[in-house]
């Protein structure tokens, strides 16, 4: 069952620069997907559109159903509701503890106290991090604030989880151990996960779909594909 | 039920927020306290010189003598006249007896002269009140073409000149206050821009994970409100214990009995009701504006 589908997507920003062009693309539920390229091939592109960050130049983007290209701006707040993200700078408030950042996204759409905090420490637990929901992020690694942004993103059980290269910041042992739990993640809420990325490594690894991206066009989309296959193209 | 946890959340969000990010909010306060307290200076000033200008008017008044062969017919008739006239406010008719009379009582010097006359040397007269100071001269030559008038007089020079003076003072400091209310604005705006600006990650975070905008704006709309009237408070304290410290030296009167101040109550606490409203609506409007730029709506 489809739950993304891009048709005849173009995106063309006010500059002149084309980042996304005639792309065409599905995902079905469920999928665990790499999003590659070199810098500046789109890929961050494709993701804002995803969850209506980026409006398409022309053509349709579909999530969840839902043509997010004409979803109107006071609505979007909605299909965000369904959608998890995951930063590189992760993207977390200094000033909360653990248990705050990930509380703060449910507090924001409204929830009550008795709904947040058993949410909060099942995301917690998923993550392994439970024990450090008193802390401040200045007081965690950086695999750690990874993974307090992950619990942050899936509190809400959303459909969807967009990474935007999750480890861009982390060492490759750290990078392993994310990717680890993303793909726990995947496998035991069938959540899907699209993940951009330039780790190699990872690719490799997980072999999982690998869509790649240049210049805003999909040059290869693999079911099990993997770093080195993209390179020899 | 859900409306109102996202208002209480607002609320206590803004709270925290006002004291989690201490020195940015002590900028705001401090900034917004200083020129409220200008404000609070020109409004006081303002309200001063325009009912000092009030007061002088009330004593611009034209006196007039009628004729001394003037008859009862002829003094009605001037009375309708006035009437008539479109910038009389009010006038008062007093008759030569009464002046007489008036004269008598005052001293006795005056009584045992006016005795000695067979006749009453006196006039009768009218003092008329005028609705605009500014036209007083024409109304006062207007009331001397009348035929059964004596002669027509208002207090030329000084008086009028004074109250010109007053006039434009008021103006002034009427611009003066409008003009430190958007000096207000801007200021108290922009520092709540900064303490919104060192806050963007928090509202991106907010609209990533769907707040909606509505939930976004309200925190900061009521930390807006609390920094403002927070700022509000000092002004509000030196200006009612400064004017009526002011009040109390000077004994209700400024240089000279002439110009007398507003009594402080309830004169400054209005000024203060102003001064509060100034700083929450301020806050709130600079808090809006802020947040607007970080919502893409």
């Amino acid at each position: 069952m489809k739950l993304i589908e891009v048709k005849n997507c173009y995106k063309v920003y006010n500059n002149g620069v084309t980042a996304i062009a005639d792309l065409n693309l599905t995902i079905e539920k469920g999928e665990f997907v790499f999003v590659i390229g070199a810098s500046g091939s789109g890929k961050s592109t494709f993701i804002k559109l995803l969850y209506r960050e980026e409006k398409p130049t022309n053509g349709s983007v579909y999530v969840g159903g839902i043509n997010v290209a004409k979803l109107r701006n006071s609505k979007v707040y909605k299909l965000r509701r369904k959608i998890g993200n995951v930063f590189q700078d992760f993207k977390l408030l200094p000033k909360l503890t653990v248990y705050e950042n990930v509380a703060f996204a449910l507090e924001s759409i409204g929830l009550n106290n008795s709904e947040i905090r058993p949410k909060v420490i099942k995301a917690l637990e998923s993550v392994g991090l439970k024990e450090k929901m008193r802390s401040f992020p200045n007081q965690l690694s950086g695999g750690e604030q990874q993974r307090v942004c992950i619990a942050r993103a899936i509190v809400n059980e959303p459909k969807l989880l967009i990474c935007d290269e999750p480890t861009g910041n982390l060492d490759p042992d750290i990078s392993k151990e994310i990717v680890l739990i993303l793909d726990k993640i995947n496998k035991e809420s069938g959540t899907t996960i699209i993940m951009a990325t330039h780790d190699r490594d990872i690719v490799n690894r997980m072999k999982k779909r690998v869509i790649h991206l240049e210049n805003g066009v999909v040059v290869s989309d693999d079911k099990k594909g993997s770093y080195k296959a993209h390179e020899s193209n | 039920m859900k409306a109102i946890r996202i208002l209480t959340r607002g609320i206590r969000d803004a709270f925290k927020s006002v004291i989690r990010n201490f020195s940015l909010s002590t900028a705001a306060i401090t900034c917004s306290s200083i020129t409220l307290i200008l404000v609070a200076v020109a409004m006081v000033i303002s309200y001063n010189v325009k009912n000092i200008t009030k007061d002088l008017e009330k004593e611009l008044t034209i006196v007039v003598y009628m004729k001394e062969t003037a008859t009862e017919e002829q003094i009605n008739e001037l009375k309708n006249k006035l009437e008539t006239l479109e910038n009389v406010e009010d006038y008062e008719y007093k008759s030569k007896d009464e002046w007489k009379l008036e004269m008598k009582n005052y001293s006795d010097t005056f009584s045992t002269a006016l005795d000695y006359l067979d006749t009453n040397p006196l006039l009768n007269s009218f003092t008329v009140v005028v609705k605009d100071v500014n036209h007083l001269k024409d109304t006062t030559e207007e009331i001397k073409k009348i035929d059964t008038v004596e002669s027509a007089d208002y207090g030329e020079g000084m008086a009028e000149n004074l109250v010109k003076a007053f006039d434009v003072l008021e103006k002034i400091t009427l611009v003066i206050v409008l003009a430190l209310v958007l000096v207000t604005a801007f200021l108290i705006g922009n520092t709540i821009k900064l303490t919104i600006f060192s806050r963007r990650n928090e509202i991106e975070i907010m609209r990533l994970v769907g707040a909606s905008n509505i939930s976004i704006r309200l925190p900061f709309l009521f930390e807006g409100f609390f920094l403002g009237i927070l700022g509000s408070v000092i002004p509000i304290i030196v200006s009612i214990y400064g004017y009526v410290l002011l009040y109390d030296h000077f004994n209700g009167y400024l240089f000279t009995h002439i110009i007398r101040l507003t009594e402080p109550f309830n004169f400054i606490l209005y000024v203060a009701l102003c001064l509060l409203l100034i700083g929450a609506v301020i806050g709130m409007v600079g808090s809006y504006r802020a947040v607007r730029k970080y919502l893409k709506i």
